[in-house]
């Protein structure tokens, strides 16, 4: 008697429990998240170990990481261009020193290599000097970077996290792709989808039926690595000759297997919220003459809106979710999308492809974290504004 | 003639025979009752009157229902103006998720009646001959959801009088409410059966009574007695009806 009160005690903590105990996961998880992604803003965007240094009477203090790009890559070519004196901008690191100075000059190992630095910062008034820290004298004038801003990581335009001196962390494009491809597998599954889950409730006859449920379930459980694989050797080369494009790599060939993803979540919640529709009510629409189309459009997937829109928003969420298969087929390349037949890059495909090379707890890693923090808030609003629509019925 | 002659009326689901050769005769503004114990076929015979039967997987009908002349089960009739002509109103208030107002347009917009000005007065028309239209013109465009019971059936039987039937079919329409709202939907009838035919199934053996003017008595799928409402319940011919409107099975 006293064991199995003991066994109820037991499961009825246990159901009790669950619920916290899953939402203290969600917030645990969320928490590290934020806070891995959050350390970006406190660091500079200069490679590690590295310095940069300033003749003594330049004026200018800080530049930004993109500023300094366009320094190396000569869109900015004066100092009057960053608030500094007119002065032409001489740049000065290792990979340009053998224009300055022969192997001779700096001695063995480097040895000399600090010494000259100094004297050739000091000669010249608009040099840009970037070296690792240790060849830098104390008494040269240092350039600060300025730290990385969350505006200008959301509204960056250029993805360069391993170049070098500065990484450029800029997310737009990448957002802009994660939504592009979304965007487009909606227009594709959407119509397809409350479609299938019209004729499956309301046209389709029992046997039909019964044929099209499994084949429909048995979608949801292909893994998305077999998707990406069907992609890349069937959708891109199809992509590649109707369109005639360079690379069939396209954020359209990702939209296409989205969207094929997205159906079997789309296709069963919306079937069971039309399903779930009163047959009196279809019953009092026929009464009043309606006939059958009208009946569906009219009464039948009005009731079954909420139902619907929710089906579709879990089957949004599970599209910009989506990793391996975008990765394969949309050619991941971090440029704003004018277009659905240019490669697109996505946050997942970018998280899952650099995690690996990121160096833990750096710059690039902790840019990474923000990323998938971006795309939770993401679908947490989605969510959010799905909970409104149907909540307002 | 009758309006609606029914003819050795026989139906199945699949191999269940829920009406065994009923022939009932039913004469314009009239209103009759149709009672009997559960599942003795009055509310299937009601269905077959609009073909709402149709709907059910594995339903076959034999004999004839002629309607203004007509057999509805004729191959070459057009089920969306039967059912125009022959309204229903259900057990449960089945408001659709719409406002008043296009609650009781809905007929008339399916139907391909899309002017403004006419749909207007058919809705105030319909509400007011309802009585409905004093409780509920000034929220039009409020959800139909959000009214009563009582009002939400009312409001089910504008919808029905707005396409402008000849008759109105009714399938307990006061089980589900209480009994002043019940009161009002009888007394509705009242008006109606000045311009409709209505006939209506119903539990209740006071308001069969009270309201009509011929009574349908049903069992296991017979028509077991069909006569005027105040003989059938003062002097039954048949032992059953005696037993049953006394109130001695049911």
């Amino acid at each position: 008697m006293r064991i199995k009160y003991l066994g109820e005690k037991i499961i009825e903590g246990f159901i009790y429990g669950s619920g916290w105990i899953t939402t203290l996961v969600v917030v645990v998880i969320v928490v590290f998240l934020f806070r891995e992604g959050s350390g970006l803003f406190n660091k500079k965007p200069l490679e590690e170990g590295y310095g940069i240094v300033i003749n003594a009477e330049n004026k200018v203090r800080e530049i930004t990481a993109q500023e300094i790009r366009q320094i190396f890559e000569k869109d900015i070519t004066n100092w009057k261009e960053l608030g500094g004196a007119d002065e032409k901008i001489v740049v000065f690191s290792l990979s340009n020193i053998d224009k300055y100075f022969t192997e001779k000059d700096l001695g063995e190992s480097f040895s000399l290599l600090p010494e000259k630095i100094k004297e050739f910062v000091q000669e010249n008034k608009g040099v840009i000097a970037v070296f690792p820290e240790k060849y830098l004298a104390t008494s040269l004038v240092h350039l600060e970077i300025a730290p990385i801003s969350f505006w200008s990581f959301i509204s960056g335009k250029d993805w360069y996290p391993t170049a070098t001196p500065s990484p450029q962390l800029g997310v737009l494009a990448i957002i802009l792709g994660t939504l592009w491809v979304s965007l487009g597998a909606m227009l594709f599954a959407l119509p397809i989808g409350i479609g299938v889950a019209i004729y499956m409730a309301e046209i389709a006859e029992k046997r039909v039926r019964e044929l099209l449920k499994p084949f429909i379930e048995l979608l949801a459980g292909i893994p998305s690595v077999v998707f990406g694989f069907f992609g890349l050797v069937y959708i891109v080369p199809l992509l590649q000759n109707l369109f005639n494009l360079p690379v069939g790599e396209t954020a359209l060939a990702g939209s296409i297997l989205l969207g094929i993803m997205a159906l079997p979540t789309i296709i069963t919640l919306s079937e069971d919220a039309i399903r779930s529709v009163p047959k009196e009510l279809k019953e009092a629409s026929f009464a009043l003459g309606a006939n059958h189309w009208q009946s569906i459009a009219r009464v039948i997937v009005p009731y079954a809106k909420s139902g619907v829109i929710s089906a579709c928003i879990l089957g949004i969420g599970r599209a910009i979710g989506e990793t391996m298969a975008v990765l394969m087929v949309t050619g991941n390349a971090a440029v704003i999308p004018t277009s659905f037949l240019e490669p697109v890059r996505t946050i997942t495909a970018t998280i899952a492809s650099e995690l690996g090379e990121a160096q833990q707890g750096g710059i690039h890693y902790e840019a990474l974290f923000l990323l998938g923090s971006i795309l939770f808030i993401i679908t947490f609003l989605i969510n959010w504004i799905a909970e409104l629509v149907t909540r307002k019925k | 003639m009758s309006l609606i002659q029914t003819k050795n009326l026989h139906l199945h689901y699949g191999n269940f025979h829920a009406l065994k050769d009923v022939n009932i005769e039913i004469g314009r503004n009239e209103v009759v009752a149709l009672i009997g114990p559960s599942g003795c076929g009055k509310s299937t015979y009601l269905r077959t009157l609009n073909r709402m039967n149709d709907l059910i997987d594995g339903t076959s009908i034999k004999g004839e229902i002629i309607i203004d002349g007509q057999n509805i089960y004729d191959k070459k009739l057009d089920v969306n103006e039967l059912r125009k002509k022959v309204g229903m109103v259900f057990q449960k208030p089945t408001p659709f998720p719409k406002s008043i107002f296009e609650n009781v347009a809905y007929g008339l917009r399916v139907n391909g009646i899309h002017k403004k000005a006419e749909v207007e007065e058919t809705v105030e028309q319909s509400l007011k001959q309802a009585a409905l239209w004093d409780e509920v013109k000034n929220d039009l465009k409020k959800s139909a959801l959000a009214l009563s019971g009582g009002q939400q059936q009312r409001l089910c039987i504008a919808r029905t009088i707005a396409v402008k039937p000849e008759i109105i079919l009714m399938d307990e329409p006061t089980s589900a409410l209480d009994p002043l709202s019940t009161l009002q939907i009888e007394q509705l009838i009242e008006e109606l059966r000045k311009t409709f035919t209505v006939v209506i199934v119903t539990h209740n053996m006071q308001q069969a009574y009270r309201i009509s003017h011929k009574t349908a008595f049903f069992y296991l799928g017979e028509l077991i007695e069909y006569a005027d409402t105040k003989q059938l319940f003062e002097n039954p011919q048949h032992e059953r009806t005696k037993n049953y409107v006394q109130g001695k099975f049911g």
